[in-house]
């Protein structure tokens, strides 16, 4: 079943006096069933990702007006089971440009569409490090941050904390077991110690509530500095605070968390923003709804600044030194040239409160600090950029 | 040897100078604590503290001092104090969100940004009517007016932009691009120039105010500290238009840029996050707030050393002079 959301946003437009310029981008959303998860206090928005590129779109819309340039978006929702190539396939026929909230492997094979060669796709959905380096795309932009990006960001907090013996508990969801990978790597990456690392099987033979099983379940760790929780689906491990056998931090997907965007972000105008985005959707913005603001927003931008709307020129224009995007975090927010991923700045934070923002002071890069979050151009494998 | 004692001469012959300056008050607005701070510009002591409406940010005062304009932007309104009471008189309708606004120079007409709306309002202060609303872009904030008060300029900060709008139809003529996040612009030179800031983008454009093209573009390379954090936000011109004084936001600098030449000429090194300054009567002292570390860094302008930390409330945003 496809679900079709076109917006018309007549209401904000006024007559311009001069020839329009006008972009349409599609939005697809592939829609994958949530596993059960112990607690469902969280529900997720149904219009996550689709309100923040909406936002995006107001703005340029606003934008637009003074410079004779029109946007417009069409978003789909399909399912995973039905046919997702199909359906991006089809909106490849009306635009080269696609904002994308789907698992990693149907992004990549929607990037390899025939349709899809010479467009400008941005993935704003998948952190999967593999999209950044081997499985890159020269048509497949990242306006999400990594894996890599927000773990080396942890990682950074760990060091300046001087946490350095760490364990780990990893729940079994393909995105636990890949951010436990990108924990893994990037304790390395700043020389930290992972001590003992346990895995949260939901089919293990676990009797009791997971509060009484934790402080047993964490007792053979002996000790560390800090606990850091893979559980990215926020199964179990709201669980685990409090609940631990040590009284030690709890760090990664609870606890003290690296975010691409959270509601305690009110910095560098940040405030703004949020209260826009709540102004028009009543509700939070998540870091979905970020990375497709972000996406669409630079768009906008190339847009604005280059008069253009075919796909050739704006995406020099976006991968060029010129082009910068305010991304209310403080620094501009400009695109790797080798792998197409938006470089950002990464909060640092817990439900409450931001900690901090990475890169932390100290960790310094040759050419760019946000560089030291990630997949840097020397490590990266990624040659689709070249 | 000699530099030392011709130096520390000329800083005590300007330290004398500028005490025979006429007393004045610099009022800074404390964002996060929802106050006033008054200074002395002669002892360089907070005199006063005036409760006022939520988050006030922009702050100026009638042309004979008599009233002082806060933009309380949570409250969604402008307040109307009495500077030798600190009581509030009465609001101002302003639209939602105001940040930040400028006074006519009819003495009467407020320009309002509303960041939340994309609007910029005008509210006439003698009648507290809105006289118009301008829609404008994403997130509007620097505001400024030419000498003439023919010319209202409202720059906004998501789209970019400084829209020029003609005071006497209250419609934009005109709308300029201009780098990231403009936060700031001032006309100079009897209105012939107008300038903004771009905080995201590390820039000042100067425009011809005649044909609204692009005079020149400063950029600013504090030593020691990265780019990215090289922020311009609030600026002012010292005497005669011969300097521009430029807060670098988180590079707790500000710039002294030489209005002629468009150059840098020097750093200056004040509190952390210095957001925008005010000079005392004859511009010899100029007052920087400094939002992170909740001060106000009092600067001389002669030898462009910094003097003092004057702590006032959280998160200080705002200054204006008054004699």
């Amino acid at each position: 079943m496809w679900r079709i959301i076109y917006f018309c946003l007549f209401g904000l437009m006024v007559q311009p006096v001069f020839a329009e310029t006008t972009l349409d981008v599609g939005y697809l959303r592939v829609d994958v069933p949530r596993p059960p998860v112990l607690s469902n206090l969280d529900p997720i928005p149904e219009n996550d990702g689709l309100a923040g590129a909406q936002t995006a779109l107001e703005d340029n819309l606003t934008t637009g007006r003074f410079l004779g340039q029109s946007y417009t978006m069409t978003a789909m929702t399909v399912a995973a089971t039905d046919d997702p190539l199909a359906v991006a396939a089809q909106m490849l026929a009306d635009t080269p440009y696609l904002i994308l909230d789907a698992p990693a492997p149907v992004i990549l094979a929607i990037a390899d569409l025939p349709q899809a060669q010479g467009a400008l796709l941005f993935n704003a959905s998948a952190g999967d490090i593999s999209l950044r380096d081997s499985d890159c795309r020269s048509n497949l932009f990242h306006s999400l941050p990594s894996d890599a990006m927000r773990t080396d960001a942890l990682a950074q907090v760990l060091v300046q904390k001087r946490w350095t013996d760490l364990v780990m508990i990893a729940g079994t969801f393909p995105a636990d077991t890949a951010y436990a990978a990108a924990i893994r790597q990037s304790l390395k990456k700043f020389g930290l110690r992972l001590s003992g690392e346990k895995t949260w099987d939901a089919d293990a033979d676990m009797r009791r509530t997971a509060s009484q099983e934790i402080p047993l379940f964490t007792q053979n760790f002996g000790d560390y500095d800090a606990l850091i929780l893979a559980d990215e689906l926020h199964d179990f491990g709201r669980y685990v605070l409090y609940n631990t056998w040590q009284a030690r931090p709890i760090v990664g997907s609870e606890g003290l968390s690296a975010r691409t965007w959270a509601p305690v972000i009110e910095q560098w105008g940040a405030a703004q923003l949020q209260s826009r985005f709540t102004d028009q959707h009543s509700r939070d913005m998540t870091s979905i709804d970020y990375a497709a603001w972000a996406a669409m927003r630079t768009l906008g931008e190339a847009v604005t600044r280059t008069d253009a709307t075919d796909p050739e020129t704006l995406r020099a224009y976006i991968l060029s030194d010129a082009f910068e995007l305010a991304g209310f975090k403080g620094r501009a927010l400009t695109y790797r040239d080798w792998n197409g991923q938006l470089r950002q700045p990464i909060a640092i934070a817990h439900p409450r409160a931001l900690v901090a923002q990475a890169p932390l002071e100290g960790f310094l890069h040759q050419t760019n600090e946000l560089d030291s979050l990630g997949l840097d151009r020397p490590e990266s494998t990624c040659e689709a950029f070249q | 040897m000699n530099s030392f004692l011709k130096s520390s001469i000329t800083v005590g012959t300007l330290l004398s100078a500028a005490s025979a300056a006429p007393a004045g008050e610099i009022w800074v607005t404390n964002e996060k604590d929802d106050s006033v701070s008054v200074i002395d510009t002669e002892t360089l002591d907070v005199i006063h503290t005036y409760a006022t409406g939520e988050r006030p940010r922009g702050i100026t005062f009638s042309k004979d001092f008599s009233l002082v304009y806060i933009c309380a932007s949570d409250s969604d309104a402008v307040q109307v104090m009495d500077p030798n009471t600190g009581n509030i008189l009465h609001d101002l309708p302003s639209g939602e969100d105001p940040e930040q606004f400028v006074l006519h120079p009819d003495d009467t007409h407020l320009y309002i940004a509303n960041e939340d709306d994309a609007i910029t309002t005008v509210v006439n202060t003698k009648t507290r009517k809105v006289v118009a609303q301008i829609d404008v872009g994403v997130e509007p904030e620097g505001m400024a007016v030419s000498p003439d008060g023919k010319i209202a300029i409202t720059t906004s900060e998501t789209t970019n932009m400084a829209h020029w709008i003609d005071t006497t139809t209250q419609e934009l003529f005109a709308n300029t691009l201009v780098d990231s996040r403009p936060r700031h612009a001032e006309f100079a030179k009897d209105g012939t120039e107008m300038w903004v800031s771009s905080e995201i983008g590390g820039t000042l454009t100067v425009f011809d105010t005649a044909t609204q093209t692009e005079l020149a573009k400063m950029s600013f390379e504090v030593p020691g500290v990265h780019a990215d954090r090289v922020q311009p936000v609030g600026f002012e011109f010292g005497p005669d238009d011969e300097f521009a004084y430029v807060a670098l936001g988180p590079s707790n600098h500000i710039a002294v840029v030489n209005a002629q030449t468009y150059e840098v000429e020097d750093y200056i090194l004040v509190g952390r996050r210095v957001w925008h300054m005010a000079f005392n009567a004859d511009k010899s002292r100029l007052f920087t707030t400094n939002g992170v570390s909740g001060d106000v860094t009092v600067v001389d302008v002669a030898t462009r050393k910094a003097l003092k930390s004057i702590k006032v409330g959280r998160f200080p945003w705002g200054a204006a002079f008054r004699p």
